[in-house]
Order: structure tokens, then C-alpha cells, then sequence
């Protein structure tokens, strides 16, 4: 039979074969590996049956530790299971793996390798996480490709059974769980005839059962538990062996040979490197290269099965020849001898030199080093240098590559020059934006490229640090023979600008080879583009000689129904140029590619992409390139002159996508960062802003609430102001008594706005001309760039309103506020961004964050820059991310760490008793801090006795000053999403808000794991569809609230900003002022809902005119006064739920993928929507006085 | 009695039909009617625009976002199929027709020539007994030839005409410079009925957020005198089968169609105000004015009080008009 090849991911190829090999799956997201997840939950939900014919069953997890806990469980009741996950979550299934390993369980784990979060968190994939499981005693097997990916874990979940070990199927995150790349497919029957079903059985008959029951899982003692631990030795020993033999049948069946350690380069090699997962693809490209063109002997040593880790196979595979060893580890053990696989090989050889039998004649040279870390690039011209620098006298060990190590001296050189890509693969790089589909229709492209010609294939995709106005780019290669690339293209034969504004933000023409292929989406004509390019592209095009293709897509978009995507038109400019397939046959594919794309969506839409697919070829002008460069255009400085010298230098380097370059001595040694950068980075994403009509405005303040990036602004301030602002700067006379003969401005930060739209849409006046028009209109960003940066610019420089003389619990006083939260990278329109930005006005200059990990600590906290702010005393929110699941916990020991300082100042306050004014002692031990005018004095207070203390020569006094300051009040925030609140991180949340300490919790709900892509929470409404839950959620939502209000000593609220502002801005001032926990639950539409964003505060309403999401206050205090604690805010449902839900994807789609079920499950919602609102009612009119009157 | 008429070519057994609307979303709905004594039903027509409008949306918004951010490369779960189309509506005109013995006609609205053949074929290989073309369109175009305009209708009804083999009815706007030559080239064209007319809902403003809002008003009673006239004025003119739909309420109401030369009159409103039992009620009225006036048949009555028929013809025309206007001054 011939075999199949298809063109898919590593994320594909591994859950394919676990999917097939499983009867259980128990899955929770973490990225890399929630597409594993995410694919078998889809497949579930349509019935594909694995290679018994049965639908394995797959369940979402609170957590991994909940997954693994599962996953135990099945295996201990005879379950064929598995699971997925990487970096912190595989460390959170630690517990359970040396169980199943201790019970010698078979089964698979599959781990795409991330980095572990230490002096900051990385998606990105090295070995830090498999590194730490090496002590549970699993079997570690690495693949380095796509097409190992699929073999290796077929290999695993048959060596498994045959060895009742249980192994860790892992591969670099990213650079193989997400690379595309053209592989033999595994047919199911070859999977099936690698595992034993007599072994399955066995397995089986070692399950718990009543029928034949035993015991596992006892106590032992001193006595007995060492002599325990050893009984397993044998089968460590054998399981190399049968590893081998699995693999030497595997490559009976597929004519693909693998061993523990595959050897590659001169069989009397006398420099060899040791290296496994993706790295050694690149490595062998490399030593393939230099074999070529050099006489040295080198050589390369893939490792394949990690653990158990065989010093026979090992040395079996080195050349008798070696004499000196270089071991690359992609992983850091700081404060270790060395890294793990550098110790391992040390050992291995140092035993058989020191043995009676020693392999090589002399002791060869071991040396180590680290590369990749959080996939760092690891290029031909790193490995190199690896060999280079064991060429040299005296080799560098501990090293590392791939860095600038100014610090410590650990890195080698190497010469960003070397480049071996030949003329044997098409390489082509694409500049995109997220939003206009690049990186889709290059997936389209190369699944056309590999499974259509006879080239193999390969695409792997760069996405930035930012959810909104995102750039991607796409590097694709093709050629006749497998790619082992595995790493970004450095000479480009082809490279396509998707936008014209990116050539000022990148050089996108940096890695394009001479006499290659420029193709522009411009807006402008064939015939004015060439004058419209900066002048460092004119130089380019012509320096290197390059074919220059020209579209205006955008116009082809427009005219053929697309709107604004420009995919489809794109990638048929691609085909049309590259020649990779005869143009006709290109077309046909491209068009077989959008009908297997969009077909299931609607003809409507296939008959739309196909006309612009038509129309494109007449709209593809090459462009006759002058002999010299004509334009003045410059590019514009990344960073603002006016930055901090540490913005200017090392984030600038970093937002200009040089952070490669950054030096180790530029880095903080802590993860300490500076707050307050988003202002350094002008995106300039929106193409259209809102704009101020003054005289139709107002002022009540709802644009700059709703704001999700903190972008509108509000100031009152002295009119005298006024005089010398700009020309174009916008004031009125601002409305109201406490504001009376003060000038007003709503003034936009263009360059930040993302131009989402939800201020227009809350913008309350209407003008009363032109009724389309509102106070807030949206406006083209370009025409008023200039003039409103100026604006901008003296906006900054007028007073920020006085604290003390704002009326917080208006709108309208609140929006006074400075926000400390600004311009942040999340999505544009982002539900939670203006609860977090109006906690950071109300009480940021006293805050401490706590954040869970997801969304919000991603837009607030990845760099470059990051949002958290100051005001003008350079006070603001100070933030941390722990973990995930420990957030609650974290926050509360902060509150811990401050209620101790302050406990502490006011004892060393008490013994300096008569050094310091007894009157200042007093009123600062007395101080109420109830409001903003008492904290002021507070402050002022404190600033007196630092004054006093520093007179002082008393140790109390010393070590009173740095703690001084906790004397005023501090609010400590734990902020975090459903994700955390609901599931991972309830556990301690529900102890926190147990403790009775001062903590406020926001919780964020998004009713699902945005941040990794819209898994199912608890949170998850019923009927909702979503990854993990496919088919539809058939579960209600849980009521966190209703938990947390059990115990009585909680305040919780329920909140919908745009629903009700003043509610929300209520319980966020209640909440803070409460002596004791709070919990308020945000609803956040999200962009993982399917809904327009600009009309996410409508979405709001409905959740609450529908009365699924009621909106309450509980505050315990009440029960002192004889009232009921809690308050409903909305009125009883006056919509039905549908008429709400079905504005939204996440329940349409159901309606459209499944109607029966969707029908079932929407009556159901319905009953359960009645019956919350009903029994939230009657609690809220329960009895609570003693006069029997109160409610 | 014989109240039975025949509307393009099908016999029905009493002339009451229960227009297009909202009843018959769903089963249990139409065996209401059905038991009520409808006659056929015109079941809710199927939107081509909100399907193109449908199928769009879900693609927009299950890749909103997608491709942008490593993290969250798609934001949903990709089901193999989606029922995007109109395979509810088909489904719904298949199950109506295993639920009653009543004959259904199904509706449609289409906006692209091949959606309308298109759907029109779906229609009827689902199993309805015809076809009633909802051409619900407002030319706002300042370019548009009213001939530009006639000719759509004209080309839309011969395009579905050629494609099935079910009877057409077409459901008109009253806004014809020309009604009676529009209602004489439709008849040419093929056309198995008219059915007059077509409401257009008329927007409303809201005063306190100057918006323009959506406004359902039901029919009123007075309403049906519009197309009362026309079915006088047409009836005997042209082959094909007339209805009257708007403002019918009561069984006087049915006679007057009935009398004015229409094989149906379509009730909506007064159904959805008063419940599907008015049928009934309007039936036995029907039925007891028959006995009391003598009428043994509807047919009987047919046309009776048509243009043709009436002693004084132009009190359809312009003089009536003018006497109006005079009685009007005198009231007044």
C-alpha cells in the first residue's frame, strides 16, 4: 500500500496517535500543548473511534494535577489513558508520576517542552520541564520533527505496555508542536500492530476491580519501603532493549529506522556533539554542510530515549575515534555541576574509561553547554561555533550559544553570517498583520504545496507579544527533499509585505536573497508606489536586485465582497509569482484549498473568495525599479528621544525586533522591571480614532470608563491653561457645581487607541444635526496623527485633577482619575481591561496586584512594554504574576507581609515614643484613612515622621523608615480569570475569602480560558460551545458567587459595566472599603465569545437584561444595621435568554453544528437562567431585622 | 355548503389561508391551524440575504482573532459540518408536511436570481404543494427605471417558473405606477397567483435615543380596502389566482374578498392578536351568513362584486374618488 503523506503540525501528529492509542483522555490547557487537547475533544465530539473502534473518552481537568490525579485513576482501574500538557502543568502532575511510575503503570504522557516560568514566564519551548521529572523514574523520549513526533509516539505507547514503564513522549514546544511540515502518516492498523493487545489486556487484568480485589497504594516503614523502591530494577533495566526492539520493528513496518542514539557524520569522527529534540535537525543540516566542505572529521550524536538512560547504547553509538565531546543541553540547572544530559554522558564515559574494558583510547574531552532556552533560535551558525570551540586548545565548558553573555563570559561566537540555505529549497518569508488572515492562507499554502507536488513542505509562524494589532510572520520553505531546517529563514528567495505600514516598522527586506522576489500590498497605484516607499526599501529593491510585484489587495477586497481580508488575494500573488506550481493548477488548488476551507460555512462565501481569487492575476503589476533611489522617507525612531535611557536602549531594542541583541548585562537579575512603558511604544494600529465634539458632549464620562486601553482621557483644570495650548486642542467650560469656572477636555491618545469603538457605542449624546454622529465619533487616525500627538503631548503637562476633590462614586468624578493602567497590548475591545484600568484609577496609587496567569498577565506584564503605570509622585500599582494556580494565595501573602510592616511600624512608633512629636505619633497611629482626603494628611503625616526619623540614631528608627510608609493604607488586589478563580485556583481562593483577611478579588470572567484560546471553565455557560466543550456545555455555570456568599463574612458582587456602571463602580469602592475579603465577579466580553467588540457593553446588558448574569451587592456589614446583605441591582429578566445568547458565536454555532442538541440545551439554559434569578430573589427578600420591618 | 375554491390550481376547502408569519415556526402551530380549519398554510419565508447574512457571520466570527497571537491561534472548536443554508426551514416544510393533510406553500425572499431558483428548487423537492415569491424590495436607488424595476419581478417569476413544476403565486408591493399592466405581464409571465399585498413595515424613531427603530404594527382592518380594490379591478382580467392578504379579520371580511374575486383570503394579524381558533369562529360566521343570505356555494359568490360584475364599474375608478372627496367636505 502506498504510504499516505499529509502536511500537518507536531500538535497533529502526536494527539493523532495518542487519540488513536487511548480509551481515556484527561486534558487541561497549557500552551504549547492545548491543541493536543483540543483536537481529541473535537474528534470525540464527531464520533471518531480509535484503533479499536471505540470514541475515547475525553474530560477537562480543574487543573494538571486534577488531570493527572485522573489519569491515575483510570490507569489504576485498566483504562488505556493519556494525556497532554507542558511547562508548569507537567510539573503539577509530578505528585502523580511518581506513583504511576512506582506502580509500574503503563502509559504516555505527551509534553511539547516549554521553558519554566522563573525570573518571568515563557511560552516558548527548551527542555526545563522534562528536565524536572527525570527523578519519577519515566521513560523520556524526545522527537526532534514533526515526522518523529508521529513515530516516536507510536513507539512510546507501544514500549509502554511491552514495559509497564511509563514514558514522556516530548518535543520542543513551538518549534515542533506548532511547525507544519509534510510527514508519512501512520495508518491505524500500523499503530494497532505496534501494540500487543494481549499487553493491553494484561494491563487490564491489573485493574482494581471488586471482582478480584488487591490493595495498592499502602504505607510502608523503615523496614521495608527501600527494599520496595528496588523492586523495580529489572524492569529498568530491559526497557532500553525493548525500546530498540520496538523501534527496529517500527522501522520494519515504515522502512523508518530509529535507535536510543542515532549516530550521523564520519564514522572516525574525532569531534562529536550530543544533543536531542528539534536542535539535532538543524545539527545534522549542519554537519551535513561542513562534512561537505571540510576534511575534519565531526560528528553527531542524537539522543532519542532519554530515560531509562543506557550507557551501552551510548557508547555504542560514539565513534571509537572521539576525542572530544561537546554536550548541548537546552535547559538551566543553576548551581548544578552541569547541565542534565552534560552529567549524564560524563558519567556514562567516565564509568567505561574507569572500567576494565574502557571504549576509546584516551579519555575523550566532555565539555557542555546551554542553547535555545525558551526557543531561542539555534542556527547553523551557532552550531558551528559549537564545534569551532572544540577545535580550540582549550575548549570553553559550561557555555552557551545562541547569546550575548556579557555578564559571566559563559557564550561563544559565532557568525551571524554563516548561512548554509541552498539553492535546493524555496524558502519565502510573509509580513502579516493578525487580523488580515497571512499566516491562514500561508497554513493553505503550504498543506496546497505539500500534499499537491511532490516538494516536501514546512511553515512555521512568529506571532508578537500583543493581542491587538498584532504582526505575524510566516516562514514557509519547499524542496525535494525533507526539511530539517529548524530554524527561521535567514536568505529569503521570496518575501511578501501583507501591509504597507509595516515597512516602516521592520526591515522587512533584511533576510531577502539577491535577485529575489519583493511582492507589496500597497495602497497606493502601480504607478505612485515606488515614491511612496522609505527610502531604505528603494535601496534595498535596488541593491539586491529584486523582482518587485505590486497589489492594492485592499481595493480587489473590497470590489469582490471580502471586505477586509486579503488572504485569499495574497496567497493566489504568491502562486502567480513563485511559479511553485503551473499558474492554472495553482488557481484550481487554490480554489479546491477555499471550497475544503470555507465550504461548510456557506457557497455565499466560496463564490466570494473564488471571484477575488479571479481578480487578482489582472490586478498584479511588476514594477519597473529605477536605477536609484529617489525617496526622502525615513523611518521613524522606534522610542520616543524622550524615554528613559532604559526604554531607549533595551526595550527599544526589544519593540524593534532586534531583543536577540540584547545583552545579558542588560537584563535585570531579578525580573525587576521598571512600570509605566506602554507610553514609550506608539503603535499607531488604529486606522480610525475616536474624535470630541464639545458642544455636543455631555460629560458624563462613560467613553473614558469604558476605554479598554485607557486611551480617552478627562481632566478639569484652571482656564488660565487654556492659554497656551495648541490651536487644535479642544476645552469647554465644564458642567456641574464643583467643577464651576474650570476648563474641561476629553482629550484621545491617537497613537495608543486601537479603535475599538466601545466609547462610541456608550457615548450617551447624540448630535442633534446629524443624529449618526455622537460626542464621540470615530475619525481617520492619519489627518490628525500630527495634531493630536501635539494635543496629546500638552494634555500631559495640565495637573491631574486633586484626589481629594473628587467625587469617586460618580461616574463622572471617577473618570477624573488618573488611570494607572494604559495602553495595553490586549485585544482591541478587551471586556476586563476597563475593570482593571478603573481599579487602578480608584485606588492604584496604594495598590498591590496580585495576577493570576492568562490574559491579564499577559497584557500586563509580557514585554516589551508593560501597562501598569505612575502618576505624577511617581507612586502606582505594584504588580506580580506567581503562578496560575496559586494566585489567591499570593495575593494573600502579600496582605500578610503588609498587615505585619504596618503591625511592625506602629510597635517601633510606640518605643520611639517621645524621640518623635507624641501629637504626629498619635494622629498617625489614629488615622482613619476612610477616604482620599484622609490619606492625603496620612501621607503628610508620614512624610513628617520620615523626617523626624532620619534625626534619629535609634536602631527602631532605622528600621522603622524603610517601613514608614505601610503606616499608610495599602490595598492589595488579587486579580485574575475565571480559569484561575473557577477551576485551577479555587482550592485557594475559597480558603482566602475564608480567612476573613483584607484582600479584594476581581475576578475577570470571560466564562472560558481566553488567554490559551477559549477552553471550557466551570464558569462556561450551559449551552455555550467551546474548545473542551464541542458539543456544547451540558452543565450549569458554577455560582462562584453564591459559594462565596455562604460564609457570611465575604462581601461579594456580581458586576456588568455595561450594564450598569455606577453598580460596578459602586461595588468596586464598597468591596475596597470593606474590612475583610471581597469577591467581585466582572462579566468580560471577550473576543473568545464571537461577538463584534464594538459591541461588547451590549453583550453586557443582554447577559443581564436576560437575567443570566443578576447583578448584586452582598455586604455582609448590612446585618449589622438589621438589613439583608444582599441587594439586587437588576430587575427581574426581561428579555429571554436566547435573544441574549444567540447574539453571540459561542452559543449560535451550536445551532448550526448541532440544532437538536442546541435546542435541547437552550431550553434547558432557560429553566436554569428562571431559576438563579428566582432563588437569588427570595434571598434577597429574606428577613433580617429583628423588628421584622427592615429587608 | 360548499365552501371550497381553488387557489392556482389547487382545491382547498374553504377559502380562509393563514399568510406567512410567525405561526408557523412551529409544528405543533400549524396542526393548530390545520385543526382550526385553515385551508393551507403559507409557511414563513425563508430569507436568502439572512442566510448569506448567516453563513458569513459565523465565518467572521470564528476567525475573528485567529492567527494572531501564539497562545490562542483560534478561539473555537471546528466542527466537521455546519447546517449553514436552509436546511431548518427545508426540514420544517418536510415535518409539516408528514403533520397535516392541508396543502403548504412555502415562501421564499431571495435577493440573487440564483437564490431564488436555487431555494425554489429546495422548496419543492422538500415537498410543498407551491410557492409563493415573497419580492419584498425597496428601490432606493435614485438610478433605478421603475421599468428596471418591473422587469426584476418579471425575470425572478419566469426564472423560478422555468425551474419548478409546483404553482408560483407572487406576492406583490402595491407601489406599481401600473398596477393592472404589472398584475397583466406577472399573469403572462407564468405567475399562478397574486397575492396582494405585501406589507412594508414601516420604520419609527425613537424621540429619546434618535434612533431609528423597527416597527411591527399589525394590520388594521381598513387596510384590506387596497387590495380589495385591486382584486375587483383584476379579477376576470387575468388567468391566474388572487389573494388578498392585509387588514383580514372577520368572516364579512372573507366574503368581501370572495366577492370581489379572489380565490383566498390570507388572515394574519387578527391570528396573532385573537389565537388560531379565529378560523373557526370566522368559518361558522361564514357559514351561518351563507345559510341566513342563501349562498350554496363560495364559488357562488366569486367575483360577484368585481369590476366586471358591479353595476356602477367606476366606483373602482377615478369618480369615486371625487364623490369621496365630496361626501368627506360634507361630513365635514
Amino acid at each position: 500500500m502506498e504510504k499516505q503523506m499529509i502536511t500537518i503540525d507536531g500538535t497533529e501528529a502526536a494527539a493523532y496517535v495518542a487519540y488513536n492509542a487511548s480509551e481515556i483522555i484527561a486534558i487541561y490547557p497549557i500552551t504549547p500543548s492545548s491543541g493536543m487537547g483540543e483536537l481529541s475533544d473535537a474528534w470525540a465530539a464527531t464520533g471518531e473511534k480509535n484503533i479499536w473502534g471505540t470514541v475515547p473518552k475525553v474530560v477537562e481537568m480543574q487543573s494538571e494535577g486534577g488531570a493527572a490525579g485522573a489519569v491515575h485513576g483510570a490507569l489504576q482501574s485498566g483504562s488505556l489513558t493519556t494525556t497532554f500538557t507542558a511547562s508548569q502543568g507537567l510539573l503539577l502532575m509530578i505528585p502523580n508520576m511518581f506513583k504511576i511510575a512506582g506502580e509500574l503503570t503503563p502509559t504516555v504522557f505527551h509534553v511539547s517542552a516549554r521553558s519554566i516560568a522563573a525570573q518571568a514566564l515563557s511560552i516558548f519551548g527548551d527542555h526545563s520541564d522534562v528536565m524536572s521529572t527525570r527523578q519519577t523514574g519515566w521513560g523520556l523520549l524526545a522527537s526532534g520533527s514533526v515526522q518523529e513526533i508521529m513515530d516516536f509516539a507510536a513507539i512510546a505507547h507501544s514500549a509502554t505496555l511491552q514495559t509497564r514503564i511509563p514514558f514522556i513522549h516530548f518535543f520542543d514546544g513551538f518549534r515542533s508542536s506548532h511547525e507544519v511540515n509534510k510527514i508519512y502518516q501512520l495508518t491505524k492498523e500500523e499503530i494497532k500492530s505496534l501494540i500487543d493487545d494481549d499487553l493491553v489486556n494484561a494491563h487490564r487484568e491489573r485493574a482494581l476491580s471488586p471482582d478480584h480485589p488487591v490493595l495498592r497504594g499502602t504505607a510502608q516503614n523503615p523496614d521495608v519501603y527501600f527494599q520496595g523502591r528496588e523492586t523495580v530494577n529489572k524492569f529498568y533495566d530491559v526497557c532500553p532493549g525493548i525500546v530498540q526492539d520496538t523501534m527496529d520493528k517500527f522501522a520494519k513496518l515504515t522502512g523508518r529506522q530509529y535507535n536510543l542514539f542515532d549516530y550521523y557524520g564520519a564514522p572516525d569522527a574525532k569531534r562529536v556533539v550530543i544533543i536531542m529534540g528539534s536542535g539535532a535537525e538543524a545539527a545534522e543540516e549542519t554537519v551535513q554542510y561542513l562534512s561537505e566542505r571540510n576534511e575534519e572529521k565531526i560528528g553527531l550524536l542524537k539522543v532519542r530515549l532519554y530515560r531509562p538512560w543506557s550507557n551501552e547504547h551510548l557508547l555504542a553509538a560514539l565513534p571509537k575515534t572521539v576525542e572530544r565531546i561537546a554536550v548541548l543541553d537546552r535547559t538551566k540547572e543553576p548551581g548544578a555541576g552541569g547541565e542534565p544530559l552534560y552529567l549524564d554522558v560524563v558519567t556514562s564515559v567516565a564509568e567505561a574509561m574507569t572500567s576494565d574494558n574502557p571504549p576509546f583510547a584516551k579519555f575523550p574531552k566532555i565539555i557542555g553547554g546551554r542553547y535555545g532556552l525558551s526557543s531561542k533560535e539555534f542556527t547553523p551558525s551557532m552550531i558551528k561555533s559549537v564545534y569551532d570551540n572544540l577545535k580550540a586548545e582549550k575548549p570553553k565548558n559550561h557555555f552557551t550559544v545562541g547569546i550575548h553573555d556579557d555578564v559571566t563570559n559563559t557564550s561563544l561566537e559565532f557568525d551571524p553570517n554563516f548561512i548554509i540555505e541552498g539553492d535546493d529549497v524555496v524558502r519565502a518569508m510573509f509580513y502579516g498583520l493578525g487580523a488580515d488572515g497571512t499566516v491562514g492562507a500561508n497554513k493553505n499554502s503550504i498543506k496546497i504545496i505539500g500534499e499537491e507536488t511532490d516538494n516536501y513542505a514546512q511553515g512555521y509562524f512568529v506571532y508578537d507579544s500583543k493581542k491587538s494589532g498584532s504582526t505575524t510572520v510566516s516562514h514557509l520553505r519547499f524542496g525535494k527533499k525533507p526539511i530539517k531546517s529548524t530554524y527561521l529563514i535567514q536568505s529569503a528567495k521570496f518575501i511578501g509585505c501583507h501591509q504597507f505600514n509595516l515597512l516602516e516598522k521592520f526591515n522587512v527586506l533584511e533576510n531577502v536573497a539577491k535577485g529575489g522576489t519583493f511582492l507589496l500590498n500597497s495602497p497606493y497605484s502601480k504607478d505612485e508606489t515606488w515614491d511612496h516607499l522609505p527610502n531604505k526599501v528603494q535601496d534595498d529593491i535596488i541593491q539586491k536586485e529584486l523582482n518587485f510585484y505590486v497589489i492594492d489587495a485592499y481595493t480587489v477586497a473590497h470590489e469582490t465582497g471580502m471586505g477586509g481580508r486579503i488572504n485569499t488575494i495574497m496567497q493566489t500573488c504568491f502562486f502567480a509569482i513563485s511559479g511553485v506550481l503551473p499558474k492554472d493548477e495553482a488557481i484550481e488548488q487554490i480554489k479546491k484549498a477555499i471550497k475544503k476551507t470555507y465550504g461548510m460555512k456557506g457557497e455565499e462565501i466560496v463564490k466570494q473568495n473564488f471571484k477575488a481569487v479571479d481578480q487578482t492575476i489582472e490586478n498584479l503589476f511588476k514594477i519597473d525599479v529605477p536605477e536609484k533611489s529617489t525617496s526622502t522617507i525615513e523611518l521613524p525612531p522606534i522610542v520616543s528621544d524622550k524615554a528613559p535611557d532604559y526604554v531607549k536602549n533595551v526595550l527599544g531594542t526589544i519593540m524593534a525586533g532586534k531583543g536577540d541583541d540584547v545583552r545579558v548585562s542588560q537584563m535585570p537579575i531579578d525580573g525587576t522591571f521598571p512600570t509605566a512603558t506602554t507610553q514609550w511604544e506608539k503603535r499607531n494600529i488604529a486606522l480610525e480614532v475616536p474624535a470630541w465634539d464639545v458642544d455636543v458632549c455631555i460629560q458624563c464620562g462613560k467613553c473614558a470608563m469604558v476605554c479598554p486601553h485607557g486611551t480617552i482621557r478627562i481632566k478639569a483644570y484652571d482656564k488660565k491653561l487654556t492659554e497656551n495650548a495648541p490651536a487644535a486642542f479642544k476645552h469647554t467650560n465644564a458642567i456641574g457645581k464643583e467643577y464651576d469656572g474650570l476648563a474641561y477636555t476629553i482629550q484621545v491618545a491617537v497613537e495608543d487607541c486601537t479603535g475599538c469603538e466601545l466609547c462610541v457605542e456608550v457615548c450617551p449624546a447624540k448630535n442633534k444635526q446629524e443624529t449618526r454622529l455622537k460626542a464621540i465619533y470615530m475619525v481617520s487616525q492619519l489627518p490628525i496623527r500630527e495634531q493630536e500627538r501635539e494635543n496629546w503631548d500638552y494634555f500631559l503637562t495640565i495637573p491631574e485633577f486633586d484626589r481629594k476633590d473628587v467625587k469617586m462614586n460618580t461616574i463622572k468624578g471617577s473618570q477624573l482619575l488618573q488611570p494607572l493602567f494604559e495602553f495595553s497590548g490586549a485585544c482591541s475591545g478587551c471586556g476586563e481591561t476597563p475593570y482593571v484600568k478603573l481599579v487602578s484609577q480608584l485606588f492604584g496609587d496604594r495598590t498591590v496586584v496580585a495576577n493570576a496567569t492568562g490574559c491579564s498577565s499577559i497584557y500586563g506584564g509580557n514585554l516589551p512594554t508593560t501597562p501598569w503605570s505612575v502618576d505624577q509622585n511617581g507612586r502606582g500599582p505594584a504588580w506580580s504574576n506567581s503562578l496560575f494556580e496559586d494566585n489567591a494565595e499570593f495575593g494573600f501573602g502579600m496582605r500578610l507581609a503588609i498587615d505585619k510592616h504596618l503591625e511592625y511600624a506602629k510597635e517601633l512608633l510606640a518605643r520611639l515614643n517621645g524621640k518623635i512629636n507624641a501629637e504626629l505619633v498619635n494622629a498617625i497611629l489614629t488615622a482613619e484613612q476612610a477616604n482620599e482626603a484622609d490619606i492625603y494628611e496620612q501621607r503628610q503625616r508620614v512624610d513628617e515622621l520620615k523626617k523626624q526619623l532620619a534625626n534619629l540614631k535609634e536602631d527602631e528608627a532605622k528600621n522603622l523608615l524603610p517601613l514608614a510608609d505601610y503606616l499608610v493604607k495599602k490595598s492589595v488586589w488579587i486579580i485574575g480569570g475565571d480559569g484561575w478563580a473557577y477551576d485551577i485556583g479555587y482550592g485557594g481562593l475559597d480558603h482566602v475569602i475564608a480567612s476573613g483577611k483584607n484582600v479584594n478579588i476581581l475576578v475577570l470572567d470571560t466564562e472560558v480560558y481566553s488567554n490559551t484560546g477559549g477552553q471550557c471553565s466551570k464558569a462556561t455557560g450551559l449551552a455555550a460551545v467551546a474548545k473542551f466543550a464541542a458539543g456544547g456545555k451540558p452543565t450549569p455555570k458554577k455560582d462562584l458567587a453564591m459559594m462565596a456568599m455562604n460564609y457570611g463574612s465575604v462581601y461579594v458582587a456580581q458586576i456588568a459595566m455595561g450594564s450598569n456602571d455606577t453598580q460596578t463602580l459602586r461595588a468596586l469602592l464598597e468591596a475596597e472599603a470593606y474590612e475583610g475579603p471581597s469577591l467581585i465577579i466582572a462579566y468580560s466580553h471577550c473576543i473568545a465569545h464571537g461577538i463584534n467588540m464594538a459591541k461588547g457593553m451590549e453583550s453586557q446588558k443582554g447577559a443581564v437584561d436576560s437575567g443570566y448574569w443578576p447583578l448584586f451587592r452582598y455586604n455582609p456589614d448590612n446585618t449589622k444595621e438589621g438589613k439583608n446583605p444582599l441587594k439586587l441591582d437588576s430587575k427581574p429578566p426581561k428579555i429571554k435568554f436566547r435573544d441574549y445568547a444567540y447574539t453571540e458565536t459561542r452559543y449560535k454555532m451550536l445551532t448550526k453544528s448541532n440544532p437538536e442538541e442546541a435546542k435541547i440545551l437552550m431550553d434547558k439554559a432557560q429553566v436554569e437562567v428562571l431559576r438563579k434569578w428566582k432563588f437569588y430573589e427570595q434571598l434577597a427578600n429574606l428577613e433580617y431585622s429583628s423588628n421584622g420591618k427592615e429587608k | 355548503m360548499d365552501l371550497s375554491t381553488t387557489y392556482m390550481g389547487l382545491t382547498l376547502k374553504n377559502p380562509v389561508v393563514p399568510s406567512a408569519s410567525p405561526l408557523s415556526h412551529s409544528l405543533d402551530n400549524v396542526r393548530a391551524l390545520e385543526d382550526a380549519g385553515a385551508a393551507a398554510i403559507v409557511v414563513h419565508s425563508l430569507f436568502e440575504e439572512q442566510i448569506t447574512h448567516e453563513s458569513g457571520e459565523l465565518d467572521h466570527y470564528l476567525s475573528y482573532g485567529t492567527e494572531s497571537y501564539a497562545e490562542a491561534t483560534t478561539y473555537f472548536p471546528e466542527p466537521n459540518a455546519f447546517n449553514v443554508g436552509p436546511y431548518e426551514y427545508l426540514d420544517l416544510i418536510a415535518d409539516m408536511k408528514k403533520a397535516v393533510k392541508i396543502p403548504i406553500i412555502g415562501s421564499l425572499n431571495g435577493v440573487s436570481t440564483g437564490g431564488w431558483v436555487n431555494y425554489a428548487k429546495n422548496i419543492q423537492e422538500a415537498g410543498a404543494d407551491a410557492l409563493e415569491l415573497n419580492v419584498y424590495y425597496i428601490p432606493t436607488n435614485t438610478n433605478l427605471k421603475s421599468e428596471e424595476i418591473e422587469k426584476m419581478y418579471i425575470e425572478t417569476l419566469k426564472a423560478v417558473k422555468a425551474n419548478v413544476s409546483i404553482p408560483v403565486a407572487i406576492k406583490l408591493s402595491p407601489f406599481f405606477t401600473s398596477m393592472a399592466n404589472m398584475a397583466h405581464k406577472l399573469d403572462a409571465a407564468g405567475a399562478d397567483a397574486l397575492v396582494m399585498f405585501n406589507r412594508f413595515y414601516q420604520p419609527d424613531f425613537d424621540l429619546d435615543k434618535l434612533e431609528v427603530i423597527p416597527n411591527l404594527v399589525l394590520s388594521t382592518n381598513w387596510e384590506m380596502r387596497l387590495p380589495l380594490r385591486w382584486t375587483a379591478i383584476l379579477y376576470g382580467q387575468i388567468k391566474a389566482s388572487l389573494a388578498v392578504t392585509s387588514g383580514v379579520q372577520n368572516y364579512q371580511d372573507v366574503l368581501k374578498v370572495m366577492m370581489a374575486g379572489g380565490s383566498v383570503a390570507m388572515m394574519c394579524s387578527e391570528l396573532l392578536m385573537n389565537g388560531t381558533l379565529r378560523i373557526t369562529e370566522v368559518l361558522d360566521n361564514l357559514k351561518k351568513w351563507m345559510e341566513e343570505k342563501e349562498y350554496s356555494s363560495i364559488k357562488m359568490m366569486q367575483g360577484s362584486m368585481s369590476q366586471k360584475s358591479v353595476n356602477e364599474p367606476a366606483a373602482f375608478e377615478r369618480a369615486n374618488y371625487m364623490k369621496t372627496l365630496q361626501s368627506y367636505k360634507t361630513l365635514a
